[in-house]
């Protein structure tokens, strides 16, 4: 009961604010919301029991990246952007298309509702899971794990690259 | 079950907060008294005894003056932004442990609000929010010298909590846990006999390292950029007075109390006794005692020197200081409260060393902050990463 209440909570605030992201005309509005979103989620997962994730996601999402977007905006005149239009003017064809979308994700849900079947709640607090994460991280999928962080690398050297003129 | 303890952790957030409160107000009544010692003045010295009052004349004087809001802010945010940044600061408390937990009648009695098995992550991820306070105010108050503020706190934080994050992990290493409490539970005996095994012996670097990011995380001098005020007015809090000033100081000074906590708490053994002899659970009783003494020949020689027949302020302040050390003589409050002072000792001199940094060194300039923070402080703190994981794997 307390579970669902806390769910439907998250849940709202996550779709809330991710409507309002894209719907706010200041980009600092827009960026409040969606730090209101990533927080959402990282509630969502405290609610599943990954304390470690739910970390994680804040201090990385909301402490990190968030401050990264709301200082470039700062720095960034937008008083033009504000002025200009917001939204396309081909509202048939956009409607269209997300209906489609739309409709194609139900009929999915609808075909294969018998799958949705939910475990059963673990009875009491789980283990701590940043063991569990480090394990699977650093033993099970070692090889992936590094070849991500070396793709990441490769890209932040290109973008530094690419943006400074003489290095 | 469920009653008594919602009751008993309700009342814990209380005594806590009260306390921290308490706390911050007496920092900034020792950091004026600091300042003015090193700047050889008295600081404040009329509000009460030793000036002791001054912050309740401080909190009036913030209460009853005008709360001006210029026309320029950004509304909503403008207000959010204080609230934000008090919110936060005080958030992080909640996962302190500040003594042993103690069997009072069968009910084991913890001395932190909640015992978080993620604690640090805990800490680290609300601190990293509370940027958002300072940034914002920056941004919403439509100010050109805050937006500086604001820009500069926000590449500041970032480029701070890096290095805070990596000094720590040499600690995380060796304690193998994220818990708090397991942290200083892991600090516990002794290396030869006398040597404290606390982190600060292995993690020497590591603890350099977390004390200059410390610094910088909590805008302190000679990291205080956000706000200086000799060339940025106020920084950040510029469009700022009365309550919501009173609230991003508070932040601050609450910000500082915690970093503070966390450096005891991971490099000096939170509330282990220093020494291993028998003797030493003597010290607190010896400490306060000897401050009544202290307290006492002042008053006398205020009353031999003025004549001031009212004066009992500071007299009735050595008895209280007094009857705390006589308390540390009975047994059964000595072994709960002892954990307890030799906390707040090892966290009072984390706080003196911060006022006495801010009041010797001059603030740093904008590349240089930069310049340390990526290549000394990250290199540095990765290397003690390697070699900590080389020695443990060993």
């Amino acid at each position: 009961m307390l579970d669902q209440f806390f769910f439907y909570i998250f849940a709202s605030v996550i779709l809330l604010g991710g409507l309002l992201t894209i719907t706010r005309r200041s980009a600092v509005h827009s960026a409040i919301f969606l730090i209101a979103t990533l927080l959402g989620i990282a509630g969502l997962f405290l609610h599943l029991q990954a304390e470690f994730l739910a970390g994680v996601q804040v201090i990385l999402y909301v402490g990190g990246i968030m401050v990264l977007f709301l200082f470039v905006i700062m720095l960034v005149n937008l008083d033009q952007a504000a002025r200009q239009r917001q939204f396309n003017r081909q509202w048939w064809l956009a409607l269209l298309a997300a209906a489609a979308v739309c409709g194609e994700a139900l009929y999915g849900l609808y075909r294969g509702r018998g799958a949705f079947t939910f475990p059963g709640a673990v009875p009491g607090n789980m283990p701590p899971n940043t063991q569990a994460v480090g394990n699977a991280l650093y033993q099970n999928y070692m090889l992936p794990f590094e070849v991500a962080s070396i793709m990441l690398l490769v890209a932040m050297v290109g973008a530094v690259v690419m943006a400074k003129k003489r290095l | 079950m469920d009653l008594t303890i919602l009751i008993i952790s309700l009342a814990k957030i209380a005594v806590v907060l009260t306390v921290l409160f308490t706390c911050v107000a007496y920092v900034v009544w020792l950091e004026r008294k600091v300042a003015g010692r090193i700047q050889n003045r008295w600081g404040p010295h009329r509000t009460g005894p030793f000036g002791l009052l001054q912050p309740a004349a401080d909190f009036l004087k913030a209460l009853f003056k005008e709360d001006f809001t210029p026309a320029q802010v950004q509304r909503p945010i403008y207000f959010l932004a204080p609230f934000l940044a008090m919110t936060l600061a005080l958030m992080s408390i909640a996962v302190i442990p500040f003594g042993e937990n103690v069997t009072i009648a069968g009910r084991t009695i913890f001395f932190e609000i909640t015992d978080l098995n993620i604690g640090l992550l805990y800490i680290f991820a609300v601190t990293s929010l509370g940027v958002y306070g300072i940034a914002l105010a920056g941004w919403s108050s439509g100010s050109k010298y805050s937006l500086m503020g604001g820009l500069r706190s926000s590449a500041q934080m970032i480029s701070y909590e890096l290095g805070l994050g990596f000094a720590v992990v040499g600690v995380l290493i060796l304690s193998g846990t994220l818990s708090l409490r397991g942290i200083v539970n892991a600090q516990s005996g002794f290396w030869f006999g006398i040597i404290p095994k606390w982190y600060i012996w292995p993690q020497f670097v590591g603890f350099l390292v977390y004390l200059t990011a410390a610094f910088a995380e909590t805008n302190r001098t000679p990291f205080d950029l956000p706000e200086a005020e000799g060339e940025l007015v106020g920084g950040f809090h510029t469009e700022y007075s009365s309550l919501k000033f009173a609230m991003f100081f508070t932040a601050e000074y609450t910000n500082m109390i915690t970093v503070a906590c966390l450096a005891t708490l991971l490099f000096f053994g939170g509330w282990m006794a220093p020494l291993p002899w028998a003797w030493v659970q003597h010290v607190p009783a010896l400490v306060l005692l000897g401050m009544a003494a202290l307290m006492t020949r002042t008053a006398l020689r205020t009353y031999r020197l003025e004549r001031r027949k009212s004066y009992f302020a500071v007299p009735g302040l050595a008895g209280i200081v007094g009857l705390i050390g006589l308390a540390f003589l009975h047994p059964v409050f000595a072994a709960v409260a002892a954990p307890m002072f030799w906390f707040a000792s090892k966290v009072f001199v984390f706080l003196f060393l911060y006022i006495w940094v801010r009041w010797s060194v001059p603030r740093f300039r904008y590349d240089q902050l930069m310049h340390l923070g990526w290549k000394v402080l990250l290199p540095v703190a990765a290397a003690n990463i390697l070699i900590t994981g080389l020695v443990v794997a060993l």
